[in-house]
Protein backbone atom coordinates (compact mmCIF):
# COMPACT_ATOMS: atom_id res chain seq x y z
CA UNK A 1 0.00 0.00 0.00
CA UNK A 2 2.63 2.53 1.07
CA UNK A 3 5.08 1.59 -1.68
CA UNK A 4 2.49 2.92 -4.15
CA UNK A 5 3.28 6.41 -2.87
CA UNK A 6 7.03 5.99 -2.42
CA UNK A 7 9.64 7.83 -4.45
CA UNK A 8 11.43 6.37 -7.45
CA UNK A 9 10.35 4.16 -10.36
CA UNK A 10 8.09 1.90 -8.26
CA UNK A 11 6.03 4.45 -6.41
CA UNK A 12 4.03 7.45 -7.50
CA UNK A 13 5.08 9.83 -4.74
CA UNK A 14 7.44 11.85 -6.92
CA UNK A 15 4.97 12.13 -9.82
CA UNK A 16 2.20 13.33 -7.52
CA UNK A 17 4.50 15.83 -5.82
CA UNK A 18 5.60 17.29 -9.16
CA UNK A 19 1.91 17.55 -10.11
CA UNK A 20 1.28 19.36 -6.84
CA UNK A 21 4.15 21.71 -7.70
CA UNK A 22 2.45 22.58 -11.03
CA UNK A 23 -0.88 23.15 -9.23
CA UNK A 24 0.75 25.51 -6.72
CA UNK A 25 2.73 27.35 -9.40
CA UNK A 26 -0.44 27.82 -11.43
CA UNK A 27 -2.39 29.21 -8.46
CA UNK A 28 0.44 31.49 -7.32
CA UNK A 29 1.01 32.83 -10.86
CA UNK A 30 -2.70 33.43 -11.41
CA UNK A 31 -3.25 35.35 -8.17
CA UNK A 32 -1.35 38.60 -9.02
CA UNK A 33 -2.61 38.60 -12.63
CA UNK A 34 -6.20 38.13 -11.46
CA UNK A 35 -5.82 40.80 -8.77
CA UNK A 36 -4.47 43.29 -11.31
CA UNK A 37 -7.36 42.73 -13.74
CA UNK A 38 -9.72 42.72 -10.75
CA UNK A 39 -8.52 46.18 -9.67
CA UNK A 40 -8.99 47.47 -13.21
CA UNK A 41 -12.53 46.05 -13.44
CA UNK A 42 -13.43 47.38 -9.98
CA UNK A 43 -12.20 50.78 -11.13
CA UNK A 44 -14.48 50.55 -14.16
CA UNK A 45 -17.55 49.57 -12.12
CA UNK A 46 -16.93 52.45 -9.69
CA UNK A 47 -16.37 54.97 -12.50
CA UNK A 48 -18.55 58.07 -12.84
CA UNK A 49 -18.70 57.52 -16.57
CA UNK A 50 -21.81 55.53 -17.47
CA UNK A 51 -20.21 53.71 -20.41
CA UNK A 52 -17.17 52.58 -18.41
CA UNK A 53 -19.42 51.47 -15.56
CA UNK A 54 -21.54 49.37 -17.94
CA UNK A 55 -18.34 47.77 -19.23
CA UNK A 56 -17.23 46.82 -15.72
CA UNK A 57 -20.63 45.52 -14.65
CA UNK A 58 -20.98 43.64 -17.95
CA UNK A 59 -17.63 41.93 -17.47
CA UNK A 60 -18.38 40.76 -13.92
CA UNK A 61 -21.88 39.57 -14.86
CA UNK A 62 -20.65 37.65 -17.90
CA UNK A 63 -17.64 36.00 -16.29
CA UNK A 64 -19.49 35.06 -13.12
CA UNK A 65 -22.34 33.54 -15.13
CA UNK A 66 -20.24 31.22 -17.29
CA UNK A 67 -18.95 27.83 -16.14
CA UNK A 68 -15.20 28.07 -15.46
CA UNK A 69 -14.52 25.11 -17.72
CA UNK A 70 -16.27 26.86 -20.63
CA UNK A 71 -14.09 29.95 -20.11
CA UNK A 72 -11.04 27.71 -20.06
CA UNK A 73 -11.98 26.05 -23.36
CA UNK A 74 -12.81 29.36 -24.99
CA UNK A 75 -9.42 30.74 -23.99
CA UNK A 76 -7.49 27.57 -24.84
CA UNK A 77 -9.13 26.88 -28.20
CA UNK A 78 -10.01 30.45 -29.15
CA UNK A 79 -6.67 32.08 -28.36
CA UNK A 80 -4.89 29.13 -29.97
CA UNK A 81 -6.99 29.58 -33.10
CA UNK A 82 -6.41 33.34 -33.21
CA UNK A 83 -2.70 32.88 -32.60
CA UNK A 84 -2.36 30.45 -35.47
CA UNK A 85 -4.50 32.51 -37.80
CA UNK A 86 -2.42 35.60 -37.05
CA UNK A 87 0.79 33.62 -37.46
CA UNK A 88 -0.36 32.17 -40.78
CA UNK A 89 -1.11 35.68 -42.03
CA UNK A 90 2.38 36.91 -41.15
CA UNK A 91 4.37 33.75 -41.95
CA UNK A 92 2.38 31.78 -44.54
CA UNK A 93 4.68 28.73 -44.46
CA UNK A 94 5.05 28.37 -40.68
CA UNK A 95 3.42 25.29 -39.14
CA UNK A 96 0.73 25.56 -36.45
CA UNK A 97 1.96 26.28 -32.91
CA UNK A 98 0.49 24.98 -29.68
CA UNK A 99 -0.77 27.56 -27.16
CA UNK A 100 0.82 26.51 -23.86
CA UNK A 101 -1.79 24.94 -21.55
CA UNK A 102 -0.10 26.65 -18.59
CA UNK A 103 -0.55 30.09 -20.16
CA UNK A 104 -4.12 29.26 -21.13
CA UNK A 105 -4.78 28.13 -17.56
CA UNK A 106 -3.34 31.32 -16.07
CA UNK A 107 -5.29 33.56 -18.47
CA UNK A 108 -8.63 31.76 -18.03
CA UNK A 109 -8.37 31.38 -14.24
CA UNK A 110 -7.22 35.01 -13.89
CA UNK A 111 -10.19 36.23 -15.95
CA UNK A 112 -12.61 34.34 -13.68
CA UNK A 113 -10.77 35.36 -10.51
CA UNK A 114 -10.78 39.00 -11.62
CA UNK A 115 -14.57 39.09 -12.06
CA UNK A 116 -15.18 37.88 -8.49
CA UNK A 117 -12.29 39.94 -7.07
CA UNK A 118 -13.68 43.10 -8.69
CA UNK A 119 -16.92 42.64 -6.74
CA UNK A 120 -15.04 42.09 -3.47
CA UNK A 121 -12.85 45.16 -4.09
CA UNK A 122 -15.83 47.30 -5.06
CA UNK A 123 -17.57 46.34 -1.82
CA UNK A 124 -14.40 47.07 0.15
CA UNK A 125 -14.04 50.54 -1.39
CA UNK A 126 -17.63 51.35 -0.52
CA UNK A 127 -17.15 50.04 3.03
CA UNK A 128 -14.80 52.90 3.95
CA UNK A 129 -16.96 55.15 6.17
CA UNK A 130 -18.10 58.39 4.53
CA UNK A 131 -17.04 60.40 7.59
CA UNK A 132 -13.37 59.54 7.10
CA UNK A 133 -13.45 60.82 3.54
CA UNK A 134 -15.16 64.02 4.68
CA UNK A 135 -12.53 64.38 7.41
CA UNK A 136 -9.82 64.06 4.79
CA UNK A 137 -11.49 66.68 2.66
CA UNK A 138 -11.95 68.96 5.66
CA UNK A 139 -8.22 69.03 6.37
CA UNK A 140 -7.60 69.86 2.73
CA UNK A 141 -6.55 66.53 1.20
CA UNK A 142 -6.81 66.19 -2.56
CA UNK A 143 -8.90 63.28 -3.97
CA UNK A 144 -5.64 61.56 -4.85
CA UNK A 145 -4.35 61.86 -1.28
CA UNK A 146 -7.66 60.59 0.06
CA UNK A 147 -7.34 57.55 -2.20
CA UNK A 148 -3.77 56.72 -1.22
CA UNK A 149 -3.88 57.62 2.49
CA UNK A 150 -7.41 56.77 3.57
CA UNK A 151 -9.10 54.38 1.15
CA UNK A 152 -6.30 52.11 -0.03
CA UNK A 153 -4.77 51.28 3.40
CA UNK A 154 -8.17 50.13 4.65
CA UNK A 155 -9.11 48.25 1.48
CA UNK A 156 -6.95 45.31 2.51
CA UNK A 157 -8.84 44.89 5.78
CA UNK A 158 -12.31 44.97 4.22
CA UNK A 159 -11.38 42.82 1.23
CA UNK A 160 -9.50 40.12 3.12
CA UNK A 161 -12.37 37.74 4.03
CA UNK A 162 -13.75 37.80 0.48
CA UNK A 163 -10.30 37.39 -1.04
CA UNK A 164 -9.66 34.39 1.21
CA UNK A 165 -12.69 32.63 -0.24
CA UNK A 166 -11.61 33.51 -3.78
CA UNK A 167 -8.15 32.07 -3.12
CA UNK A 168 -9.74 28.77 -2.02
CA UNK A 169 -11.90 28.75 -5.16
CA UNK A 170 -8.82 29.44 -7.27
CA UNK A 171 -6.90 26.56 -5.67
CA UNK A 172 -9.79 24.21 -6.43
CA UNK A 173 -10.40 25.56 -9.94
CA UNK A 174 -6.81 24.76 -10.92
CA UNK A 175 -7.95 21.13 -11.11
CA UNK A 176 -9.77 22.06 -14.34
CA UNK A 177 -6.53 22.56 -16.27
CA UNK A 178 -5.95 18.79 -16.11
CA UNK A 179 -8.67 18.64 -18.80
CA UNK A 180 -6.49 20.63 -21.23
CA UNK A 181 -3.52 18.32 -20.68
CA UNK A 182 -1.52 20.30 -18.13
CA UNK A 183 0.35 17.95 -15.77
CA UNK A 184 -1.07 19.23 -12.50
CA UNK A 185 -1.93 17.21 -9.40
CA UNK A 186 -5.18 15.96 -10.92
CA UNK A 187 -3.55 14.73 -14.10
CA UNK A 188 -0.60 13.12 -12.32
CA UNK A 189 -3.20 11.22 -10.29
CA UNK A 190 -4.98 10.16 -13.48
CA UNK A 191 -1.73 8.81 -14.93
CA UNK A 192 -1.03 6.88 -11.74
CA UNK A 193 -4.56 5.45 -11.83
CA UNK A 194 -4.07 4.31 -15.43
CA UNK A 195 -1.07 2.21 -14.46
CA UNK A 196 -1.96 0.94 -10.98
CA UNK A 197 -5.71 0.38 -11.53
CA UNK A 198 -6.38 1.75 -8.04
CA UNK A 199 -8.61 4.73 -8.86
CA UNK A 200 -10.25 5.14 -5.46
CA UNK A 201 -6.99 5.08 -3.50
CA UNK A 202 -5.29 7.62 -5.74
CA UNK A 203 -8.20 10.03 -6.18
CA UNK A 204 -8.76 9.91 -2.43
CA UNK A 205 -5.13 10.89 -1.88
CA UNK A 206 -5.53 13.74 -4.40
CA UNK A 207 -8.64 14.92 -2.55
CA UNK A 208 -6.79 14.77 0.78
CA UNK A 209 -3.95 16.87 -0.66
CA UNK A 210 -6.37 19.55 -1.91
CA UNK A 211 -8.14 19.44 1.44
CA UNK A 212 -4.84 19.93 3.27
CA UNK A 213 -3.99 22.91 1.03
CA UNK A 214 -7.37 24.49 1.80
CA UNK A 215 -7.17 23.91 5.55
CA UNK A 216 -3.64 25.36 5.69
CA UNK A 217 -4.83 28.34 3.60
CA UNK A 218 -7.72 28.92 5.99
CA UNK A 219 -5.35 28.94 8.98
CA UNK A 220 -3.06 31.38 7.17
CA UNK A 221 -6.00 33.60 6.31
CA UNK A 222 -7.17 33.70 9.92
CA UNK A 223 -3.67 34.91 10.90
CA UNK A 224 -3.69 37.55 8.15
CA UNK A 225 -7.10 38.81 9.22
CA UNK A 226 -5.95 39.02 12.81
CA UNK A 227 -2.96 41.06 11.70
CA UNK A 228 -4.99 43.30 9.39
CA UNK A 229 -7.42 44.12 12.20
CA UNK A 230 -4.81 44.66 14.94
CA UNK A 231 -5.48 48.40 15.06
CA UNK A 232 -9.25 48.06 15.17
CA UNK A 233 -11.22 48.25 18.37
CA UNK A 234 -13.44 45.24 18.95
CA UNK A 235 -17.06 45.88 19.86
CA UNK B 1 -23.73 34.83 -40.50
CA UNK B 2 -21.47 31.97 -39.51
CA UNK B 3 -22.95 32.35 -36.04
CA UNK B 4 -26.49 31.77 -37.27
CA UNK B 5 -25.44 28.84 -39.46
CA UNK B 6 -23.87 27.15 -36.45
CA UNK B 7 -27.10 27.46 -34.52
CA UNK B 8 -29.26 26.26 -37.44
CA UNK B 9 -27.07 23.19 -37.90
CA UNK B 10 -26.66 22.27 -34.24
CA UNK B 11 -29.71 23.42 -32.34
CA UNK B 12 -31.19 19.94 -31.70
CA UNK B 13 -27.93 18.82 -30.06
CA UNK B 14 -27.53 22.03 -28.09
CA UNK B 15 -31.13 21.89 -26.90
CA UNK B 16 -30.65 18.28 -25.85
CA UNK B 17 -27.55 19.43 -23.93
CA UNK B 18 -29.56 22.15 -22.18
CA UNK B 19 -32.08 19.50 -21.11
CA UNK B 20 -29.34 17.31 -19.64
CA UNK B 21 -27.75 20.28 -17.86
CA UNK B 22 -31.11 21.20 -16.33
CA UNK B 23 -31.73 17.57 -15.31
CA UNK B 24 -28.29 17.28 -13.68
CA UNK B 25 -28.69 20.55 -11.81
CA UNK B 26 -32.34 20.06 -10.87
CA UNK B 27 -31.93 16.52 -9.57
CA UNK B 28 -28.71 17.32 -7.69
CA UNK B 29 -30.20 20.43 -6.08
CA UNK B 30 -33.47 18.70 -5.20
CA UNK B 31 -31.87 15.68 -3.53
CA UNK B 32 -29.59 18.04 -1.60
CA UNK B 33 -32.57 20.19 -0.59
CA UNK B 34 -34.34 17.16 0.88
CA UNK B 35 -31.33 16.09 2.94
CA UNK B 36 -30.20 19.57 4.05
CA UNK B 37 -32.89 20.66 6.62
CA UNK B 38 -32.31 17.91 9.23
CA UNK B 39 -28.54 18.28 8.81
CA UNK B 40 -28.79 22.06 9.20
CA UNK B 41 -30.81 21.61 12.37
CA UNK B 42 -28.19 19.23 13.73
CA UNK B 43 -25.48 21.70 12.79
CA UNK B 44 -27.33 24.54 14.53
CA UNK B 45 -28.52 22.82 17.66
CA UNK B 46 -26.85 19.40 17.96
CA UNK B 47 -24.27 18.39 20.55
CA UNK B 48 -20.60 18.85 19.67
CA UNK B 49 -20.15 15.09 19.38
CA UNK B 50 -23.05 14.70 16.95
CA UNK B 51 -21.78 17.63 14.92
CA UNK B 52 -18.22 16.34 14.52
CA UNK B 53 -18.82 14.00 11.52
CA UNK B 54 -20.99 16.64 9.88
CA UNK B 55 -18.26 19.26 10.24
CA UNK B 56 -15.69 16.90 8.69
CA UNK B 57 -18.03 16.16 5.77
CA UNK B 58 -18.70 19.85 5.09
CA UNK B 59 -15.03 20.79 5.40
CA UNK B 60 -14.01 17.98 3.03
CA UNK B 61 -16.58 18.96 0.39
CA UNK B 62 -15.64 22.63 0.60
CA UNK B 63 -11.91 21.89 0.58
CA UNK B 64 -11.73 19.67 -2.51
CA UNK B 65 -12.40 20.41 -6.19
CA UNK B 66 -15.74 19.10 -7.40
CA UNK B 67 -13.89 17.56 -10.35
CA UNK B 68 -11.83 15.47 -7.92
CA UNK B 69 -15.03 14.43 -6.12
CA UNK B 70 -16.53 13.39 -9.44
CA UNK B 71 -13.47 11.32 -10.37
CA UNK B 72 -13.40 9.77 -6.90
CA UNK B 73 -16.95 8.47 -7.32
CA UNK B 74 -17.05 7.69 -11.05
CA UNK B 75 -13.59 6.15 -11.54
CA UNK B 76 -13.08 5.24 -7.88
CA UNK B 77 -16.14 2.99 -7.82
CA UNK B 78 -14.31 0.73 -10.31
CA UNK B 79 -11.98 -0.34 -7.52
CA UNK B 80 -14.94 -1.89 -5.70
CA UNK B 81 -16.54 -3.44 -8.75
CA UNK B 82 -16.91 -6.93 -7.25
CA UNK B 83 -18.42 -5.64 -4.03
CA UNK B 84 -20.77 -3.28 -5.86
CA UNK B 85 -21.82 -6.05 -8.25
CA UNK B 86 -22.72 -8.34 -5.37
CA UNK B 87 -24.80 -5.51 -3.90
CA UNK B 88 -26.48 -4.92 -7.27
CA UNK B 89 -25.23 -1.31 -7.35
CA UNK B 90 -22.71 -1.66 -10.15
CA UNK B 91 -25.16 -0.71 -12.92
CA UNK B 92 -25.82 2.54 -11.03
CA UNK B 93 -22.15 3.50 -10.72
CA UNK B 94 -21.29 2.49 -14.29
CA UNK B 95 -23.50 5.29 -15.65
CA UNK B 96 -21.69 8.66 -15.62
CA UNK B 97 -24.99 10.57 -15.39
CA UNK B 98 -25.91 8.80 -12.13
CA UNK B 99 -22.46 9.43 -10.66
CA UNK B 100 -22.65 13.11 -11.62
CA UNK B 101 -26.08 13.54 -9.98
CA UNK B 102 -24.85 11.72 -6.86
CA UNK B 103 -21.74 13.91 -6.59
CA UNK B 104 -23.66 17.13 -7.24
CA UNK B 105 -26.23 16.16 -4.59
CA UNK B 106 -23.55 15.33 -1.99
CA UNK B 107 -21.65 18.51 -2.85
CA UNK B 108 -24.62 20.85 -2.87
CA UNK B 109 -25.99 19.30 0.33
CA UNK B 110 -22.88 20.45 2.22
CA UNK B 111 -23.28 24.03 0.99
CA UNK B 112 -27.06 24.10 1.46
CA UNK B 113 -26.66 22.77 5.01
CA UNK B 114 -24.31 25.63 5.90
CA UNK B 115 -26.58 28.23 4.29
CA UNK B 116 -29.67 26.90 6.04
CA UNK B 117 -27.83 26.71 9.36
CA UNK B 118 -27.15 30.42 9.02
CA UNK B 119 -30.86 30.98 8.38
CA UNK B 120 -31.90 28.91 11.41
CA UNK B 121 -29.49 30.75 13.68
CA UNK B 122 -30.79 34.10 12.42
CA UNK B 123 -34.37 33.42 13.57
CA UNK B 124 -35.11 35.82 16.43
CA UNK B 125 -35.12 33.92 19.76
CA UNK B 126 -38.14 35.90 20.88
CA UNK B 127 -40.28 34.30 18.18
CA UNK B 128 -39.33 30.83 19.33
CA UNK B 129 -40.05 31.76 22.96
CA UNK B 130 -43.40 33.19 21.90
CA UNK B 131 -44.26 29.88 20.20
CA UNK B 132 -43.33 27.93 23.35
CA UNK B 133 -45.30 30.36 25.50
CA UNK B 134 -48.53 29.66 23.65
CA UNK B 135 -47.93 25.93 24.11
CA UNK B 136 -46.45 24.82 20.78
CA UNK B 137 -44.52 21.55 20.86
CA UNK B 138 -40.85 21.52 19.77
CA UNK B 139 -41.82 20.03 16.42
CA UNK B 140 -44.53 22.58 15.84
CA UNK B 141 -42.15 25.45 16.66
CA UNK B 142 -39.79 24.07 14.01
CA UNK B 143 -42.51 23.58 11.41
CA UNK B 144 -44.42 26.82 11.94
CA UNK B 145 -41.74 29.29 13.10
CA UNK B 146 -38.12 28.21 12.65
CA UNK B 147 -38.12 26.69 9.16
CA UNK B 148 -40.47 29.12 7.40
CA UNK B 149 -38.40 31.98 8.72
CA UNK B 150 -35.05 30.31 8.09
CA UNK B 151 -35.94 29.63 4.46
CA UNK B 152 -36.98 33.22 3.91
CA UNK B 153 -33.66 34.46 5.30
CA UNK B 154 -31.61 31.86 3.39
CA UNK B 155 -33.53 32.14 0.10
CA UNK B 156 -31.16 34.46 -1.84
CA UNK B 157 -28.08 32.48 -0.74
CA UNK B 158 -29.77 29.20 -1.71
CA UNK B 159 -30.43 30.67 -5.16
CA UNK B 160 -26.75 31.56 -5.51
CA UNK B 161 -25.80 28.02 -4.56
CA UNK B 162 -28.07 26.54 -7.25
CA UNK B 163 -26.51 28.85 -9.87
CA UNK B 164 -23.05 27.71 -8.76
CA UNK B 165 -24.24 24.10 -9.05
CA UNK B 166 -25.49 24.72 -12.58
CA UNK B 167 -22.09 26.10 -13.54
CA UNK B 168 -20.36 23.16 -11.87
CA UNK B 169 -22.60 20.73 -13.75
CA UNK B 170 -20.54 21.54 -16.86
CA UNK B 171 -17.85 19.33 -15.30
CA UNK B 172 -19.99 16.27 -15.99
CA UNK B 173 -18.87 16.62 -19.61
CA UNK B 174 -15.42 15.48 -18.46
CA UNK B 175 -16.83 12.06 -17.51
CA UNK B 176 -18.60 11.79 -20.90
CA UNK B 177 -22.05 13.09 -19.94
CA UNK B 178 -23.52 14.96 -22.93
CA UNK B 179 -24.78 18.04 -21.15
CA UNK B 180 -24.58 21.47 -22.82
CA UNK B 181 -20.81 21.59 -22.29
CA UNK B 182 -20.40 18.02 -23.54
CA UNK B 183 -22.44 18.70 -26.67
CA UNK B 184 -20.46 21.90 -27.28
CA UNK B 185 -17.13 20.09 -27.04
CA UNK B 186 -18.45 17.32 -29.29
CA UNK B 187 -19.56 19.80 -31.97
CA UNK B 188 -16.28 21.73 -31.73
CA UNK B 189 -14.10 18.63 -31.98
CA UNK B 190 -15.88 17.57 -35.17
CA UNK B 191 -16.17 20.91 -36.96
CA UNK B 192 -13.56 23.18 -35.33
CA UNK B 193 -16.33 25.76 -35.56
CA UNK B 194 -15.46 28.15 -32.75
CA UNK B 195 -18.80 29.99 -32.79
CA UNK B 196 -20.45 27.03 -31.03
CA UNK B 197 -18.73 28.25 -27.85
CA UNK B 198 -20.52 31.55 -28.28
CA UNK B 199 -23.89 29.77 -28.30
CA UNK B 200 -22.94 27.67 -25.30
CA UNK B 201 -22.07 30.83 -23.38
CA UNK B 202 -25.33 32.49 -24.44
CA UNK B 203 -27.36 29.45 -23.38
CA UNK B 204 -25.67 29.21 -19.97
CA UNK B 205 -26.33 32.93 -19.40
CA UNK B 206 -29.95 32.54 -20.53
CA UNK B 207 -30.47 29.67 -18.07
CA UNK B 208 -28.99 31.76 -15.25
CA UNK B 209 -31.17 34.77 -16.08
CA UNK B 210 -34.37 32.66 -16.25
CA UNK B 211 -33.50 31.05 -12.94
CA UNK B 212 -32.80 34.38 -11.24
CA UNK B 213 -36.19 35.74 -12.39
CA UNK B 214 -38.08 32.65 -11.19
CA UNK B 215 -36.23 32.65 -7.88
CA UNK B 216 -37.10 36.33 -7.28
CA UNK B 217 -40.77 35.61 -8.01
CA UNK B 218 -40.69 32.78 -5.48
CA UNK B 219 -39.00 35.06 -2.97
CA UNK B 220 -41.75 37.63 -3.38
CA UNK B 221 -44.34 34.93 -2.75
CA UNK B 222 -42.49 33.73 0.36
CA UNK B 223 -42.59 37.24 1.80
CA UNK B 224 -46.07 38.20 0.54
CA UNK B 225 -47.37 38.72 4.07
CA UNK B 226 -44.71 41.38 4.59
CA UNK B 227 -45.57 43.62 1.65
CA UNK B 228 -46.79 47.02 2.67
CA UNK B 229 -45.23 46.76 6.11
CA UNK B 230 -41.98 48.45 5.20
CA UNK B 231 -41.95 51.93 3.72
CA UNK B 232 -40.96 52.09 0.08
CA UNK B 233 -37.25 52.22 -0.57
CA UNK B 234 -36.45 50.55 2.74
CA UNK B 235 -35.72 46.85 2.70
Amino acid sequence: MFELFSYGPLGWGDEILSGLWVTLRLAVTTLPVGLLIGFAVAGLSLSHNRGLRALGVGYTTLMRGLPEILTLFIVYNGVGLLLNRGLAAVFPDAGPVEFSPFAAGVVALAMVFAAFAAEVLRGAFLAVPEGQIMAGRAIGMTPRQIFWRIKLPQLWRFALPGMGNLWLNLLKDTALVSVIALDDLMRATKVAVGVTKQPFTFYLVACLIYWLLCVVSELGMAKLEQRANRGVRRA
Amino acid sequence: MALIDTLVQNWPKLLDGVGTTLALTGMGALIAAIAAPPLALLRAQGSALAQAPLRVYISFIRGTPILAQLFLVFYGSGQFRVELQSLGLWTFFRDPFNCAVLVFAINSCAYQTEILRGGIQAVAPGEIEAGRAIGMSRLMVLRRIVFPHAYRIAWPALGNEIILLMKASALASVVTVFDLMGRTRQIFSRSFDFSVYFWAAALYLAMTVCFVVLWRLAERRLSRHMTGQTPQGVQ
